[in-house]
């Protein structure tokens, strides 16, 4: 496999974004958003800052096919899991209290 | 079998090329690595055997006259705990997977020799961290450490013991690992994916579920640790958590682990199934590919846990359908191997017996399940000794038979020393009474009402004590069974007959090189030019005592 040499510049700015979305992190939990908006943004900074270690900090972004058809099966089941469980919690209220 | 050589010079062979504990502690040679393996789950298997004993000492009579009950709450938990973590999990890929894995597709070793030991060290290190846990006080929880009794309540050592597991995981995940990378790189010349022996392709759909189901269990019992640390409230409803989200998230690992166990087992009944009828296998690709279908679908059942805990019935309905599902892969490869028993020249050796006592059980495990999967009749079973019946007649009817079977037939190789045959077949007989004496009155006490996990029952209940009775007298020839084993191959080690290269005179790859094999394996790079499990035809097989043996080239 060939080796893709990356800049430390492009380190330097993954982490600053990793910072910069653990901070937007911590101001969103001091933030009342409304409904169901809470979980959202916290998850929503989440997966922007998962993603980015997946992509640079795990060189899959310079990875061949097969390392992305390994992290796509992973996801995969990640859906898996989240899909069942939630057809738990979705479908739990549709029956009326005895 | 009669194929003995008479004893010669040692040649140099991987138990001989290197002597002293530094040479075992830091080897970095497959088979050294599964023995290693080998000497430790025998030993937790030891210990989880211990608490089996003192568990139905205690259900002899109804009243709690051995322990009190919180001491008996530590036993069945501490039971569970070993023997599926330490034992049940690693048993056949980390020894015989191990050791053979490598040898069965023409490689000199596994793909990252060092990484396998490191996970023999990682699970001593997650073992004796439990083991620990065990003797400062134990834990209480049920193997399963349910929430919110695990994260709140609970005054036992459930952190230690969580910490043991997590780490024993990441063993259990770098085995599957170097299992993928050596099957997908290393096979010999000519050895094609639909040449492999069904062991193989047992052990690549056990490693797929190892690598994608063993996090999540770590990142389960880690949120268990957090949330009794520090009451971040992810189970807890009255900080917006749900104590079912635990539930969901242990299945989704502890359910595909119960095919962790079994799967290597069917890769063990395959081979024995197939050499000890003499016969190409029945459905090859339907037996290979079932493995791949029983490591998804396994995935997609956990629900079935959950029937009666609050689950959302529409959920329930879609885990009922799925788990039914996955009775097919399954029920293909007992209909493959029973095909295969047709018009075979089946001998009864010692691993055959095993491997037939492994497909009765193994059924009765698996029909059994499917009244589990039911929601109604699940309503009924749920938490009673039903279960217990029903996950012992897969866990140990299933994957300790198939262990055992696995061990004797391939020991000639491991050792390069035979064990007694009459004794092994004597022992066989004797663990299959012994396990279904145990194990089929529970089927009964479930069925009755006995619940599980209670070291009590009504006085008056003559009928439930006389069931308890007899599971305790089948545990006690169960363990008799299992003892003799250990005696004999142990003395075989160093009295047993010197084995053949290929004493069962069987077409697979391990059985072309010598007993015990050279470090390297081979001596030479095997080329590999028919597919598995291929006998001569009957004009190029001779009749040796009762068994027909492929005729020496040149007669």
């Amino acid at each position: 496999m060939s080796e893709h040499i990356v800049h430390p510049r492009v380190y330097l700015t993954i982490f600053l974004a990793l910072m910069l979305g653990t901070g937007l992190t911590v101001l969103a939990a001091f933030r009342d958003f409304p409904g169901p908006l809470n979980a959202i943004v916290a998850l929503t900074i989440a997966v922007v800052k998962a993603t980015l270690v997946i992509l640079y900090f795990m060189h899959v972004r310079y990875s061949s096919r097969l390392i992305w058809l390994i992290i796509g099966s992973a996801l995969f089941w990640l859906a898996i899991l989240f899909a069942l469980t939630i057809s738990d919690y979705w479908t739990r209220t549709w029956l009326p209290p005895l | 079998m009669e194929e003995f050589e008479t004893p010669k010079p040692p040649h140099t062979n991987y138990i001989n090329a290197e002597y002293g504990l530094k040479s075992w502690l830091l080897t970095r040679d497959h088979k050294r690595i599964a023995l290693l393996y080998l000497g430790a789950i025998s030993f937790y298997f030891f210990i989880g055997s211990l608490y089996a004993m003192a568990i139905r000492l205690e259900l002899l009579t109804p009243q709690a006259d051995l322990v009190q009950s919180s001491t008996y709450n530590k036993m069945f938990t501490q039971h569970g705990i070993i023997m599926v973590f330490f034992f049940l999990i690693p048993a056949i890929p980390a020894t015989l997977g191990n050791f053979l894995v490598p040898m069965m597709i023409g490689a000199k070793d596994l793909a990252f020799p060092r990484i396998n030991l490191l996970s023999w060290y990682i699970y001593m290190v997650g073992g004796l961290i439990t083991i620990y846990a065990l003797l400062a006080g134990g834990v209480d929880t049920g193997w399963t450490f349910y929430v919110p009794y695990s994260t709140t309540f609970s005054n036992s050592y459930v952190i230690a013991t969580g910490v043991g597991i997590f780490i024993s995981g990441f063993s259990s995940i770098l085995t599957g690992l170097n299992f993928i990378v050596t099957i997908h790189t290393m096979r010999a010349p000519g050895m094609t994916w639909f040449r492999l022996p069904l062991f193989i392709w047992a052990h690549y759909a056990t490693s797929l579920i190892m690598i994608l189901g063993t996090p999540v269990v770590a990142v389960t019992i880690l949120l268990v640790a957090l949330e009794r640390l520090a009451h971040i409230g992810i189970f807890d409803p009255a900080a917006g958590g749900d104590p079912i989200l635990f539930q969901h998230l242990f299945w989704f690992y502890s359910h595909p682990a119960v095919y962790i166990m079994v799967l290597p087992a069917m890769g063990v009944v395959s081979e024995l199934i197939a050499n000890f009828s003499r016969k190409n296998i029945f459905g090859y690709k339907f037996i290979a590919f079932s493995s791949l279908a029983i490591a998804v679908f396994g995935f997609l059942v956990w629900g079935h846990h959950l029937f009666v805990s609050g689950q959302s019935v529409y959920a329930g309905m879609i885990f009922s359908f799925l788990s039914f599902a996955v009775a097919i892969p399954s029920a293909i490869k007992v209909f493959n191997w029973t095909a295969t028993l047709y018009k075979g020249s089946i001998s009864y050796d010692t691993p055959m017996l095993y491997a037939l006592g492994f497909i009765g059980l193994f059924t009765i495990g698996g029909m059994t399940g499917l009244f589990l999967a039911s929601l109604a009749t699940d309503v009924h079973l749920s938490d009673t000794y039903f279960i217990v019946a029903h996950f012992h007649y897969i866990m140990v009817g299933g994957t300790l038979l198939a262990y055992l079977g696995g061990l004797h037939y391939w020991w000639p190789k491991i050792s390069g020393r035979m064990y007694p045959e009459g004794w092994g077949r004597f022992s066989a007989l004797v663990v299959f009474v012994g396990f279904n004496l145990t194990f089929s009155p529970q089927f009964v006490l479930g069925y009755m009402g006995m619940p599980r996990r209670y070291h009590t029952y009504p006085a008056d209940m003559v009928s439930w004590q006389v069931l308890h009775v007899l599971s305790t007298a089948g545990a006690s020839i169960l363990g008799v069974g299992l003892l003799i084993p250990l005696c004999y191959l142990v003395w075989s080690m160093r009295y047993g007959p010197i084995a053949a290269a290929n004493p069962w005179n069987l077409p697979g790859l391990e059985w072309q090189t010598a007993s015990p094999p050279p470090t390297e394996n081979f001596l030479t790079t095997p080329v590999v030019t028919t597919e598995a499990y291929q006998f001569a035809a009957p004009e190029h097989k001779e009749v040796v005592g009762k068994f027909e043996r492929q005729k020496p080239a040149g007669t």
